[in-house]
């Protein structure tokens, strides 16, 4: 290939352009409906005649949500050995089939579908996002199959053939702005990431703002993977709310507790409740960036019940003493004992069989007792809001005292009727 | 007033940070033409360096300084090692560069998850770097203020060593015109080497100031890498004073805009700007053709 320098060099441009349009192409992925839009109701293919059943895994084990997603395949492979160590499921041993979600809704489908149609798996543990949520659930429901889904969300949805282990919005966004309004606060200021969570999140909180008398006094979104936060908290310390409500997801709220020290906010000036920072995120933040923030979760490796302690004796012993437990971590190791409770109720693994059974399960957790609502599959849990120590750890602050009620809808919330409707 | 200069304060300090992360890749690719993918990965690389050497040292303070040496070298030697083994025998086929060094990216960033975990790790900054500074009644983030002068210090040393030392002449004697160049004895080989070493290396030193301000984990150098190119090629290849110009101006816009409307909207525009530009001047800033090099 003989050419000029300007040539190869523009050959060349042209291909980073052709790399990038396809990663693009991947990353868009119309192929949702290759995997799940078929519609057969095709009977299930579960196996149950030997002396093991099988169960899928679907976390993403690389790409960037990787980092969050295998403390949850964790603790979801320690549920399953104890389980199974414990005499398994209706006398059968669990054989795990673990898949990679690989960061991308798409293959999230994929991966759904084969665990569900080749693997023949009674049920499917798995996923972070809520763009991986929405791209299964056509799978779940056209192929009648169960999934556990193990993080906390943005509500508004409920399926039949998913089981949502973690919290929904009014019992963690709303006890949050509880807190807060306890706390004083007559003003709030909303920063989070470019898409669906922080969005319908900030939807909730500006309507929960305007019924109690709560001044919202700036909204900012940052795209995901946004390093930058000079200017968002230059913003911040102008409007000078009371609190910030913050709902940035994944690396960027490293940038943004850096960048807000730097401004020599803290957590006395200008509290940061945040609802996506949890013990294994601190590390990364740096304790002294993020000492004393309010975080809302169901559940902190603090807890002091006796299921915490086994539960966290346990994992450091199976994967290291430097290891932490975070919320989602114990919401999907609660998930796979609330499935087996379910099953053992039920006295059978069909999907049927077990949606019947599911209602009033319920589990001593480490976060203290889950029970399942039957009519939206989602849990009753204790909210509680704590704060960052100089340990990292999260210590509870507030507690709602008793499991509260799942309401995805916010049904039962006079000022969240226009939300819904 | 307060927010204008607050404003412009942060435009700077966003150029400066672009430009650092961009001043290796305007030696490796503005001036050797290599499309390196990896670069990101040596930003990485150094930023990594930089909690190696904490939690070797402790003090944070000190650890900073030694850092930035350290991590130079490292990002340097990743650099003479990818283009002494894969590089050199791709030279006149750019296409595969592409893919050979964006595999290498993939590689590295798996590499940093297998040694120090996929979670995020944190370098706290020495207590005369935390907090702000009070300069004339505003308030300025003191990290800010360190890492534009250190991007200020790194450009000033490239372009002088670029201008007054026989190693500079070198490299620009190499990139002005190769073959005459080896016939008038100088080892082309030696120069593309060392001129490698020292834009890697830089990354290496991008990556370290890079600890004070984000997150530091394996996907750290994918945040900035399309930045950096653009940085790049904005200015125009061969050129480190468009580079310069291209990183603060980028950086100024892109406060600006965030201002006045939302982080998404603001990099939208700076983008559409970008390549408006590009049609306009596809060489970028300053062409080529000028001879000169700084």
């Amino acid at each position: 290939m003989v050419g000029s320098g300007a040539q190869r060099m523009r050959r060349a441009l042209a291909g980073l352009a052709v790399l990038s349009l396809s990663l693009g192409i991947a990353g868009c992925g119309a192929r949702v409906d290759d995997a799940g839009g078929s519609g057969d109701t095709a009977a299930s293919c579960v196996d149950t005649s030997g002396d093991s059943v099988k169960v899928g895994l679907l976390n993403s084990r690389s790409g960037t949500m990787a980092i969050s997603e295998n403390t949850v395949y964790n603790s979801l492979a320690l549920a399953a050995e104890q389980i199974n160590a414990d005499g398994g499921v209706l006398g059968k041993q669990l054989e795990i089939v673990a898949e990679d979600g690989a960061s991308e809704p798409t293959v999230f489908a994929e991966k759904a579908q084969k665990l569900i149609q080749s693997d023949c798996v009674a049920a499917v543990f798995g996923g972070w996002t809520s763009s991986s949520r929405k791209a299964m659930l056509p799978v779940f429901e056209s192929n009648d199959a169960l999934l556990f889904y193990p993080v906390q969300y943005e509500g508004l949805e409920s399926s039949e053939n998913i089981f949502y282990s973690g919290a929904t919005t009014n019992q963690q966004i709303i006890p949050a702005l509880d807190y807060l309004k306890e706390q004083g606060a007559t003003s709030l200021f909303l920063v989070g990431s470019d898409y669906v969570f922080p969005q319908t999140a900030n939807k909730i909180i500006k309507a929960y703002a305007e019924d109690a008398g709560i001044e919202i006094l700036g909204e900012e979104y940052a795209p995901l993977g946004h390093t930058d936060f000079s200017t968002i908290t230059a913003k911040v310390r102008d409007a000078g709310a009371d609190a910030v409500f913050n709902t940035l997801n994944g690396d960027s709220n490293v940038a943004f507790f850096k960048e807000y020290r730097a401004l020599g906010l803290t957590a006395e000036t200008m509290p940061v409740m945040s609802v996506s920072i949890a013990e294994e995120e601190v590390g990364g933040i740096g304790v002294d960036n993020i000492v004393g923030q309010p975080v809302a979760w169901n559940y902190y490796q603090t807890i002091d019940t006796p299921e915490n302690q086994k539960f966290v004796a346990d994992f450091k012993a199976r994967y290291g003493d430097d290891k932490v437990t975070s919320d989602p971590m114990e919401a999907a190791y609660t998930s796979m004992f609330l499935w087996k409770a379910m099953v053992e109720k039920a006295d059978s693994f069909a999907v049927p069989d077990v949606q019947a059974a599911a209602d009033s399960v319920s589990f001593d957790a480490p976060e203290g007792t889950v029970t399942v609502n039957g009519d939206n599959h989602h849990l009753a849990k204790t909210s509680l809001v704590g704060k960052i120590g100089p340990d990292g750890l999260i210590y509870t602050e507030w507690s709602s005292g008793e499991p509260i009620e799942p309401d995805p809808y916010l049904e039962s919330y006079p000022w969240a009727s226009g939300l819904t409707g | 007033m307060d927010t204008l200069v607050t404003q412009i304060f942060n435009g700077l300090s966003v150029g400066s940070i672009l430009l650092l992360a961009a001043l290796g890749l305007a030696l490796t690719f503005g001036q050797m033409g290599v499309i390196n993918m990896a670069h990101g990965e040596f930003i990485m690389a150094g930023a990594y360096t930089a909690f190696v050497v904490q939690q070797a040292l402790g003090a944070a303070g000190l650890s900073l300084l030694v850092s930035l040496p350290l991590a130079f070298a490292v990002g340097g030697l990743l650099g003479v090692v990818l283009e002494a083994t894969l590089l050199r025998r791709m030279y006149h086929r750019p296409l595969d560069t592409l893919l050979v060094t964006w595999g290498v990216s993939l590689v590295l960033q798996q590499l940093a998850r297998d040694v120090f975990g996929t979670a995020g790790v944190d370098v706290p900054s020495p207590a005369w770097l935390s907090g702000p500074v009070e300069i004339l009644g505003f308030t300025f983030s003191r990290s800010r203020m360190f890492i534009l002068l250190l991007a200020v210090a790194a450009v000033t040393t490239v372009v002088l060593a670029l201008r007054y030392t026989s190693l500079g002449r070198r490299i620009r004697a190499t990139v002005q015109n190769r073959q005459l160049a080896e016939s008038s004895g100088i080892s082309t080989r030696r120069t593309d080497m060392l001129t490698f070493f020292i834009g890697s290396g830089l990354a290496g030193v991008a990556g370290v100031a890079l600890t004070l301000m984000g997150s530091i984990s394996p996907n750290l150098g994918t945040s900035y890498i399309v930045d950096a190119f653009l940085v790049v090629i904005v200015g125009g290849l061969g050129q480190l004073r468009g580079a310069i110009i291209a990183a603060f101006a980028l950086g100024v816009a892109q406060s600006w805009l965030e201002y006045s409307t939302t982080a998404s909207i603001a990099k939208v525009l700076v983008l559409a700007a970008v390549v408006a530009f590009l049609q306009f001047r596809p060489q970028g800033i300053f062409r080529l053709r000028t001879r000169s090099l700084v």
